[in-house]
């Protein structure tokens, strides 16, 4: 048996794709399956490094279809399996992860978001927002973690692990390339002595035999009729609809009195709430809203807000991609809506401070 | 007399008939795979991969544990399986324009790599499922739904010599032949040293098997065997490429 790689908690000073390598360990993931491109390259540097000391596997890959095709195979084969991609990667991810959508086979992605479109900058943005709630020929029955904080890259890469495997829907860890290579202290810990249960996995493919006798398992991604696809599509629908309300993860503060709530997600979050605290300390009514789960979203807690505030500001790094989600949750409301959009850019709580004492 | 034709031991009953069309070769192959299973008695530790294309048809073909996938994307299906869990005995079943176009960098890398899997492709020089389109392998001058003048080599290159490519890139360790539906002995043969190459641990398994079509390639019985044994085989020489138990001073087929 070999060692946890987390024997007690204890602090370090990491970055963060070093963090989900470390996270990834502590889920006890088995294999990683990746293709190199930057800002997510470190975390297969460190996983390559450390995993085979705890009988871990890697394959590099030839591309990020092979990558996301050979994590669906090592997931089938019964191994917690994942990959790590960003940008022209995470587009070509989208394929892989559409028949994982199609065949409910759990996979964990965590994306390190770059500059798009096409090669576009290799630093940051928050400009795969869509992509990742929506892509793929399907219809978004995704789970996505947008963590703005390496704590938070530590624990959503962990729990990713355990909500894909639970219900069965492709679950990505949103980062972005700030958070890959910034340096932050954080707690790491073995989540099981934390009593955080870690789901098992159990083999699709490659069963072994039951009192003598194997059953064998054909699975499929392609049906004959109209009728047969939509049974199943409203079938998932309605599941993850259900599932919605455990699944769904958000924060607020300060809006209960709010003239403005900015809403933001990820690492923008963190100018947000900087914002939000100056502003209050100067006498003004803001408040702080961020989904933590972009798929599925908070919607009915961000309408609830809507509708007693009179302006979202809401601000990404991007042209607008969390905002379609925001105006999709809360559509019907009369709440006023301004923009900070920078795509590819960071957003300070200076900006932020600056833009609401404009609009107020 | 029975009227039930004998059915490899791994075949499904219940998903026979099979769904391939009347002089299919696909169905041909899957025979000499699954007579080659039964005889290596891996039933229970194979893991079959099938292909969008008319193999996606072969997705409950088998008591066997079976995936079909994406076209073109069986190859890395299959090899994250074996990577992950090296004890399975992991199969890729694809057409020609499955392995040698949208997924020919699966292929080529998997072959580089030398996975510990077995690719089995058949060829049937177009792309059948999707309505009888040219393929890498369709031959010169052959009319196809795109080239319906014939196919200009001047235009669209010379039909892909897969198993040749294969053994090209590969190295020792790996398996390399070409079949044919016309005579399935020798098919079967060839799978069971693929599938045994893998089991041994030596390496990438490639096995093309020449195929028909006679619904797309619009011929009779006659002339689809005619096609089959006089046209393709010009192009496309069945027989072993590269063996590395023969090497070793066995004999090959
Ligand atoms: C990404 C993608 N592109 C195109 C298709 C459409 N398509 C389905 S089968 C096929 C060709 C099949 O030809 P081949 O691989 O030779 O198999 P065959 O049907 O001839 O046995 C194509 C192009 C698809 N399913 N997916
Ligand atoms: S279209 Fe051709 S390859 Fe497909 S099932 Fe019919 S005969 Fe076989
Ligand atoms: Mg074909």
């Amino acid at each position: 048996m070999t060692e946890k790689p987390i024997q007690e908690e204890k602090r370090a000073f990491l970055t963060g794709n070093e963090v989900v390598a470390w996270a990834a360990l502590a889920a006890k993931a088995d294999i990683m399956y990746g293709y190199p491109i930057t800002p997510q390259n470190e975390i297969m540097h460190y996983w390559t490094r450390m995993a085979p000391k705890f009988g871990k596997r890697f394959l590099q890959t030839e591309d990020e279809l092979s990558a996301g095709f050979t994590t669906l195979g090592g997931v089938l084969a019964g191994r917690k399996a994942f990959t790590a991609t960003a940008g022209p990667g995470n587009t070509l991810m989208q394929e892989p992860m559409s028949m994982a959508e199609m065949m409910r086979i759990p996979s964990v992605v965590v994306v390190q978001q770059r500059g798009g479109p096409s090669t576009a900058t290799v630093i940051y943005s928050q400009q795969e927002v869509t992509m990742t709630t929506f892509g793929g020929n399907g219809e978004g029955f995704r789970i996505v973690y947008s963590p703005s904080n390496h704590q938070e890259l530590f624990d959503y890469t962990i729990k990713a692990f355990n909500t894909a495997w639970k219900y069965r829907f492709p679950t990505f860890v949103l980062g972005d390339g700030y958070q890959a290579k910034l340096r932050e202290s954080l707690t790491l810990y073995d989540p099981e002595a934390r009593g955080i249960e870690l789901i098992e996995p159990e083999p699709f493919l490659g069963t072994e035999p039951v009192n003598g006798t194997k059953s064998y398992t054909n699975m499929r991604n392609t049906y004959n009729t109209e009728d047969e696809l939509y049974d199943i599509i409203v079938r998932y629908g309605e599941e993850y609809k259900n599932i919605a309300p455990e699944v769904i993860e958000f924060q607020e503060f300060d809006c209960e009195d709010a003239d403005v709530v900015i809403v933001s997600h990820g690492v923008v979050s963190r100018a947000a709430k900087g914002a939000v605290q100056e502003l209050r300390s100067q006498g003004l009514k803001a408040g702080y809203f961020r989904p933590v789960t972009l798929r599925p979203f908070p919607a009915d807690q961000l309408r609830a807000i809507a509708d007693k505030t009179k302006t979202l500001l809401l601000v990404e790094s991007s042209y607008g991609q969390m905002s379609k989600l925001v105006k999709e949750a809360i559509f019907g409301s009369t709440v006023a809506l301004e923009y900070l959009l920078k795509p590819g850019v960071g957003v300070t709580s200076e900006e932020l401070v600056a833009k609401v004492k404009q609009m107020i | 007399m029975s009227t039930v034709p004998q059915m490899p031991k791994c075949w499904k009953v219940e998903s026979k008939p099979h769904k391939f069309c009347p002089g299919c070769g696909h169905g041909l192959v899957l025979k000499a795979l699954g007579e080659a299973i039964d005889e290596l008695g891996i039933q229970e530790k194979a893991v079959f991969g099938a292909d969008i294309g008319c193999s996606l048809l072969a997705w409950d073909f088998f008591d066997i544990d079976t995936v079909q996938t994406h076209h073109g994307r069986t190859t890395p299906v299959v090899t994250g399986v074996k990577r992950a869990n090296p004890d399975t005995i992991c199969i890729a079943y694809m057409g020609d324009g499955g392995g040698y176009a949208i997924g020919s960098q699966h292929l080529v890398n998997a072959a580089a790599r030398n996975e510990r899997i077995t690719v089995i492709l058949a060829n049937n020089c177009n792309y059948a499922m999707t309505g009888g389109q040219m393929a890498p392998t369709t031959l010169p001058g052959m009319k196809t739904e795109t080239s319906p003048y014939g196919r200009d080599v001047n235009e669209a290159g010379y039909p892909t010599q897969g198993p040749e490519m294969v053994a090209a890139i590969t190295r020792e360790g790996a398996y390399v032949a070409r079949g044919t539906v016309s005579n399935l002995k020798q098919l079967k043969g060839y799978f069971k040293k693929a599938l045994q190459n893998q089991m041994d641990g030596n390496g990438f398994s490639f096995v093309e098997a020449l195929s028909t079509c006679p619904t797309n390639w619009r011929t009779n019985a006659k002339d689809t065997w005619a096609f089959l044994e006089k046209e393709m085989t010009q192009y496309f020489k069945v027989g072993e490429i590269k063996n590395p138990a023969a090497k070793e001073g066995e004999s090959g087929e």
